[in-house]
């Protein structure tokens, strides 16, 4: 059982959570910028990419011998501008109340695959000391 | 590991709108300053943000990694006149020229700068707070 299957999707959901929360703190710092357009991931494309075998896009390093690391990172890609909910006068398309919350959930989706993660580490820690650690 | 990136970003933000806050406190402090003739006076300043472009790959993929202040431009607006012969600083007509701060304009500014300045804070918090996790897992 190699890592990668025992964690499941929940590293690769990490990884995008974490590319995620990268682009949203861009936006609120971009929050004054004059013609600085919001972006987001679109976390189910990304995770479709990601959990689909063969890659879309072509672009991850090949995997032959079994334990090697992809090179590509699943959340590359996959961004998008966001809708504006008003217009604004100097261009800029972000809305820092939007930005805060979609940040604010992101947060507790990587601590939910986080503690998924803590979960599987501590059934495969029972599993080797059975139970007696 | 792109959570470390953030601190960059969120500071990024933070030293941004602190030069927006240093400007509005010189403009503030200014407001009443008098000049001689119209190019001497106080010129009311305001930074010019934009974003860093980093991440350089395809197109569609260049995204910005943070903000910079751009530069700081001047204010444009009509310079007042007042009559003052008393003033020590008037010309030989008897008249000073005073900034041409708006302070309402600027307290606005101030806020608008601060409330930025916070959220960069909260961002940063967060993420310190999602690294620790990240440090704690399997324990």
């Amino acid at each position: 059982m190699t890592p990668d299957n025992l964690f499941g999707i929940h590293t690769k959901a990490l990884d995008v959570w974490q590319r995620r929360s990268e682009v949203l703190a861009n936006n609120l710092a971009n929050a004054d910028t004059p013609d600085y357009k919001a972006r987001d991931v679109d976390f189910s494309k990304v995770l479709a990419a990601a959990s689909g075998a063969a890659d879309a896009d072509g672009v991850s390093l090949a995997t032959p011998t079994p334990g090697q690391i992809g090179g590509a990172s699943a959340a590359q890609g996959a961004l998008e501008y966001r809708v504006p909910n008003q217009p604004t006068m100097d261009g800029n398309t972000v809305d820092e109340q939007v930005e805060q919350a979609a940040f604010a959930a992101n947060g507790v989706h990587y601590q939910a695959s986080l503690s998924f993660i803590t979960a599987q580490i501590r059934m495969l820690r029972t599993a080797i000391t059975g139970g007696q650690g | 590991m792109s959570l470390f990136t953030i601190f960059n970003v969120a500071g990024s933000g933070m030293a941004a709108q602190s030069v927006r806050l240093n400007t509005v406190a010189s403009n503030l402090a200014n407001a009443d300053s008098v000049a001689s003739s119209p190019e001497a006076a106080y010129r009311s300043r305001e930074p010019l943000f934009a974003a860093v472009q980093q991440r350089v790959g395809l197109a569609d993929q260049a995204q910005a990694e943070g903000v910079r202040v751009a530069g700081v431009t001047e204010s444009q607006a009509a310079i007042p006149s007042r009559y003052e012969p008393g003033n020590p600083l008037a010309n030989a007509d008897g008249y000073v020229y005073s900034s041409n701060v708006n302070p309402v304009d600027e307290l606005v500014n101030m806020i608008s700068a601060s409330r930025s300045y916070q959220n960069n804070v909260e961002v940063m918090n967060s993420t310190r707070q999602l690294l620790q996790k990240t440090l704690d897992l399997g324990k």
